[in-house]
This record gives C-alpha cells, sequence and structure tokens, in this order.
C-alpha cells in the first residue's frame, strides 16, 4: 500500500478504491460452503453485509479477501451448507 | 481605509476580506457580534458566502469541516462553552487536514458562569491539532485573519486566532482595511489537491488500523514544524505588503535586557506601557508577546533565555494541579539546552479581572529570590 508516511496522502483518504485495503485480513473465522449441501438459493450473497458472495457458475462464491468473518451467511443458511472454520 | 470598529468587526470584516465562502456558527456572549456582521454582510450581498444556521457550536464546526473538505474555504466563530462543544469536531478538522479558520473570542470557563476574558476556553483545546495564535489589538485580529488562512491552506491545519472578551471583542479601535486586490492577491483563492469532487472521487476520513494511524499522527506534529517556518514567513511577506510585519513572537524592546516580560493577549499592550515607563528610568526589561501557542515556539524562547538572568511570565490561565501554561512550556523549552534562568510565574486576571500597570509593575518588583511554582497575583 505505502512503503513510509512519506508516499501517504495528508489524512486517511482514499488513492483510488478499497482494492488496496483487503478487509478480509480482519477475519478470525472463514465461511467455507459445502457444495454438495448448496440449493443455490442465494440467500447467503443476500445477506452479506459486506458484498463478498459472489455467484460464479451459479454457485455462491466467498471472496476472501473482503469477508470478514462475521458468519451472517452461515447462520442465515437454510441447509447449514456454511461452516465456520477458525483462520 | 481606516475605520473604527470593534474587535468583533474586525475578526468579520477579516472573514469579508478573505471572501470565506461558507460561514457556519451559532451565536454565544461576546462572539455573537461577529456572526450577526457576517450574517447582514451575506443578506446585504457584501459578501459572497453560504451563511449557514446551525443549532449548536459542534454543529457548526461539522458544517465548515464538510465545506472545507468540499474546497471551500470555511468560517466560524465562537467562545468559552461553544468552544468547549465543538471540542470533538476541532480533533476533525484537524486530523482530516482541513484549513477551517476560526475566530475565539476568549471567555472564562462555567461554572461560576462568567462571560469575561479568560485564556482557558482556548488552552483547554491546545491538544486537539489546531494552531492558536492570541491577538493583542483590533488591526491584529484583522490581519491575523488573513495570515492564518495562508499559513493554514500552505501547511494544512485548521487556525484559532484569539481575542480577549470584551477587552477586544467591544471596544472600537481604529483598524485599517486593506484594498481588496491587493488581499486577493495575498490570498488567492483556496485550491486544496483533494477534495470531495464528483469528477474525481475519494473516501474522506475512514477507518485507519494500527498499521498508519501512527504515521498519519507523526504528518500532523510535521505540519506544525511547517507552520512555525510559515508564521513568520507569512507575518514577514505581510508586513511588505501592508506594513505591518508579524512573527510567532513580538519583541519589544528586548535589545539590552537582562529581564524579560512574557505575556499573551491584550496584556501585552498594558505590558509595554510598563516597559516604556521602566526603561526610561534604566532598567533593562523588555517583553516578549507570544502570538503563537501552537505551534509553541521553543527555539524563540531560548535565543530569549539566553540574553536574560531573569524571566516573568503573566498566565491569564491555569491548569488545574499543574499551574501557568505558558510558564510550564517555556520552562520545558529551556531544559534541553540547559538554560538555568529563574523563570517567575504569575496568575492574574482570571474571569476578566483588570491587569493594570501597577499590577505589573508589582509583579516585576516581586520577582525576587527563589522561584516558586505558582503566585496567586491580587489574591483577596
Amino acid at each position: 500500500m505505502f512503503k513510509t508516511n512519506k508516499d501517504m496522502p495528508p489524512s486517511a483518504i482514499s488513492l483510488g478504491n478499497m482494492s488496496h485495503n483487503k478487509t478480509g485480513s480482519w477475519r478470525n473465522f472463514r465461511p467455507v460452503i459445502d457444495e454438495s449441501k448448496c440449493v443455490k438459493c442465494f440467500i447467503c450473497w443476500k445477506f452479506c453485509p459486506e458484498n463478498s458472495i459472489e455467484i460464479e457458475n451459479d454457485m455462491p462464491k466467498i471472496n476472501y479477501d473482503y469477508c470478514k468473518g462475521c458468519g451472517i451467511c452461515a447462520n442465515e443458511c437454510p441447509k447449514n451448507a456454511i461452516r465456520m472454520v477458525e483462520e | 481605509m481606516k475605520k473604527i470598529m470593534t474587535g468583533n468587526y474586525a475578526a468579520a470584516y477579516g472573514a469579508k476580506a478573505c471572501r470565506a465562502e461558507v460561514v457556519a456558527a451559532y451565536p454565544i456572549t461576546p462572539q455573537t457580534s461577529i456572526v450577526e456582521k457576517l450574517a447582514s454582510f451575506v443578506a446585504n450581498n457584501e459578501m459572497d458566502a453560504e451563511y449557514i444556521k446551525v443549532e449548536s457550536e459542534h454543529s457548526a464546526m461539522a458544517a465548515c469541516i464538510g465545506a472545507s473538505a468540499s474546497g471551500c474555504r470555511a468560517y466560524t466563530a465562537t467562545s468559552g462553552q461553544g468552544l468547549a462543544l465543538m471540542h470533538e469536531m476541532l480533533h476533525w478538522a484537524a486530523g482530516a487536514r482541513l484549513p477551517v479558520v476560526m475566530a475565539n473570542v476568549g471567555r472564562a470557563m462555567a461554572p461560576p458562569w462568567s462571560v469575561w476574558a479568560d485564556q482557558g476556553d482556548s488552552i483547554a483545546q491546545r491538544d486537539t491539532g489546531w494552531i492558536q495564535i492570541y491577538c493583542e489589538n483590533n488591526q491584529e485580529v484583522f490581519d491575523t485573519t488573513i495570515q492564518m488562512y495562508k499559513i493554514c491552506e500552505k501547511v494544512g491545519l485548521p487556525g484559532m486566532l484569539v481575542l480577549d472578551a470584551f477587552i477586544l471583542s467591544h471596544t472600537s479601535e481604529a483598524v485599517e482595511i486593506y484594498a481588496q486586490d491587493k488581499i486577493d492577491k495575498f490570498l488567492p483563492k483556496y485550491s486544496p489537491k483533494y477534495k470531495l469532487d464528483t469528477a474525481e472521487t475519494h473516501a474522506f476520513g475512514g477507518l485507519t488500523t494500527p498499521e498508519w494511524y501512527y504515521e498519519l499522527r507523526y504528518k500532523i506534529q510535521s505540519a506544525f514544524d511547517d507552520a512555525e517556518k510559515e508564521i513568520e514567513n507569512v507575518g514577514k511577506d505581510f508586513g511588505k505588503t501592508f506594513g505591518r510585519k508579524y512573527g510567532l513572537i513580538d519583541e519589544y524592546r528586548c535589545d539590552d535586557i537582562d529581564t524579560l516580560l512574557v505575556m499573551s493577549g491584550s496584556i501585552a499592550s498594558t505590558g509595554k506601557e510598563v516597559i516604556d515607563k521602566l526603561k526610561d528610568k534604566g532598567e533593562k526589561i523588555g517583553l516578549a508577546r507570544i502570538r503563537s501557542f501552537r505551534p509553541f515556539p521553543k527555539q524563540k524562547i531560548r535565543n530569549l533565555a539566553k540574553k536574560v538572568s531573569k524571566i516573568i511570565v503573566v498566565d491569564r490561565n491555569i491548569s488545574f494541579g499543574s499551574g501557568g501554561v505558558f510558564f510550564s512550556e517555556i520552562k520545558s523549552s529551556l531544559y534541553h539546552e540547559s538554560i538555568d534562568v529563574p523563570v517567575y510565574s504569575f496568575i492574574a486576571g482570571l474571569g476578566g479581572r483588570d491587569i493594570t500597570m501597577n499590577d505589573i509593575k508589582g509583579m516585576i518588583r516581586k520577582s525576587d529570590g527563589k522561584p516558586k511554582d505558582i503566585i496567586w497575583w491580587g489574591l483577596k
């Protein structure tokens, strides 16, 4: 992101977008989807407060660069297809 | 053009001369006539600014922060309890590195309720990251407003100029208002590198983890180091352009002295009269009026201290549990260069009690022998 304070703007100003600020590093538990149990209802995708679940090839896929591991997806999944695994 | 006006009107004319684009303020005694005057300037089309009526000083500063972040020159004014209510937002303006300028009419903090001159309100905000300049007279209030925007916009810090309640705020003096084209040339339009702009989007004030918060704090301190130079540079340029020179410290008759009297704000005017009288009698005494409290001019203080065998500091403020604030900071400045000069500390004039020439003469006479941490002057 920056090498030293000299590369930084004077205050907390984003220089561009969130691409460099990977909030996934905050996570203690990672959600893991068991695709064999998934019924593709996409409730996890709807509930993710960080928009960190994408749909790829008709399956929900977690973006671990930004997922903070809140566990809402695992809690909402009607088929218990998402497990929270300690990092 | 010279006009007779109060310190408060000098502040309002200053903001107008700087072409402040957004004014957000809440009335409070004894500051009210600053914002009243600004409101009438805007209402009469004498000033092209957005005047935002707000429900508190906290909101006034919040509005100024938003305006400044969008690239506008923002102005507010307050006093005493109003400044205290702004406290959280003062940190925001400084942390976001926004050059908001404000006039604070220095007033005693309640309780007990008081509206009179005292530095307790502004001194309590010393660690918020605002430049603080204390003014001696109404001309300086006008002049400092112009300098303050120039300094703040250069280094990216907010700035507060302080004028004493009633002694300046409601006392009329002659103030020279310079030609607007000269002021415009001295202080061009504010044009920040980063601003709220739909054409070039940035997020401001986001969460910053321990990885980089520390560096941003370092950068604020670096900006204060720059400000120390800029206050001198801008003050000199101001002198060349408008004929009145300013700096971190106003040194009054400090050549060939053995005693240094240190004051700030309007009492220094009385102090200068005393110096004149004593100099006439052959006493080797000079006065250092500290204009800039933040940044604190440590090196200048050291240079002065090396010339004398006695320093007398008069504080119109007190940090409870410690003592006079200017006194403490002056003393701590001397330590690194082992300048072992006795420093006498007088607490005087709290809550607007008059400090007369006789008081100041009395303090000078009393400054002898082993110095104490606090001398209460005129305690009944």
